[in-house]
């Protein structure tokens, strides 16, 4: 399955939600389908989309929330999967795009290529929903589970390793991140 | 446990009167009625973390939401939190509020805050992160909120620091 066509599958759905995602690949696959205001790129920082998509989904109950994190990111801020357990806004949906690789410095293999269960460690952490998925159809029907039972649901979805050539977009750091608040201020 | 309920008080009310609506915050002894009074708030929203660098990413939603937000931490959840707060706050211009205590200074008696102590403000001058120490219950509702001020008009982190002389009563 690829990372790509996950995102494409249910871009038409995103209209509606505030997007934070990871740095790299899921960033610049995401932006090649075409930026929008609502999408907010962490360019770095990894392993605080989950924590900031936590900040956003507590402060706004009735906007629905989506990370696109990464087994890399997750990796790096595993505690993120108790605190949003704690507080388990239905507002918010984290999908985890897992490739067994940090794919953006060169493909080394992290723990979930030796065995390192994701959607376990969530389940276990106290997540109320979480699955893993293999193909697109099983991705757009999670999402859409997701939606419709508006319960705090990680999404684990087991994507190749293979990306874009390259991470930099067009969009400057700033921008994004201006655009985003200033988008939000525009729901009221 | 000699933690000052009363000056706990004065800076959970002078947060209020910021504004603050958002409190994420891992215990450590001096900060325990300030959490306390977090949680009781119903109007508060309190995030209990497992690791203070998660508070940067919850301040950076809640500041994209429309929220001011605190963050209480030990000065070592300071140390935990520097990549969150290169990465991520100073990168992308995000205001943070971080009410540090200030373990491991003088009067210090648990050797496992020292270290701690010795590098704190180093690391925030190393940082560029502007500071001010909270020692004395006269400045407390002035020096928070010229803080909070400088932290949504310059959006970068700002530091108080809560100094033994204010917190501990013995």
């Amino acid at each position: 399955m690829l990372r790509l066509e996950c995102l494409r599958s249910i871009y038409s759905q995103l209209e509606d939600c505030l997007v934070v995602t990871i740095m790299g690949a899921v960033a610049a696959e995401l932006h090649s389908l075409g930026h929008r205001p609502n999408f907010f790129y962490l360019q770095h920082a990894m392993g605080l989309a989950s924590s900031t998509g936590l900040g956003l989904a507590l402060c706004l109950p009735d906007r629905r929330v989506i990370v696109f994190d990464g087994d890399g990111s997750l990796l790096m801020n595993l505690g993120s999967l108790s605190t949003m357990a704690r507080y388990r806004p239905g507002n918010l949906i984290h999908i985890v795009f897992d490739n067994e690789s940090l794919l953006s410095v060169g493909g080394f293999p992290t723990a979930t290529g030796t065995g390192t269960d994701l959607e376990g460690i969530a389940r276990a952490a106290g997540i109320p929903r979480t699955i893993t998925v293999r193909e697109v159809n099983g991705f757009t029907a999670a999402v859409r589970d997701a939606v419709q039972r508006g319960e705090l649901t990680t999404i684990v979805a087991k994507v190749e390793a293979t990306g874009p050539s390259g991470f930099i977009t067009d969009l400057p750091l700033l921008e994004n991140r201006f655009q985003f608040r200033r988008y939000i201020q525009s729901l009221r | 446990m000699p933690v000052s309920l009363q000056n706990s008080k004065l800076i959970y009310e002078s947060l209020k009167e910021c504004g603050v609506r958002l409190v994420s915050a891992l215990p450590e002894t001096w900060l325990v009625h300030l959490i306390r009074m977090a949680e009781e708030d119903p109007n508060t929203i309190l995030v209990r973390l497992a690791k203070e660098e998660e508070g940067v990413g919850i301040s950076a939603g809640a500041h994209f939401a429309g929220v001011k937000s605190a963050m209480l931490m030990q000065n070592h959840g300071f140390l935990a939190a520097i990549n969150g707060i290169v990465s991520f706050a100073h990168l992308y211009k995000i205001p943070l509020l971080m009410l540090i205590s200030y373990r491991g200074s003088f009067g210090e008696r648990d050797p496992w805050q020292t270290q701690g102590g010795n590098v704190t403000e180093p690391v925030l001058r190393a940082l560029g992160i502007p500071y001010f120490f909270l020692d004395n219950a006269d400045s407390v509702r002035k020096r928070i909120r010229q803080a909070q001020t400088l932290a949504e008009s310059s959006l970068q982190p700002v530091a108080v620091l809560l100094m033994r002389d204010l917190m501990w009563e013995e």
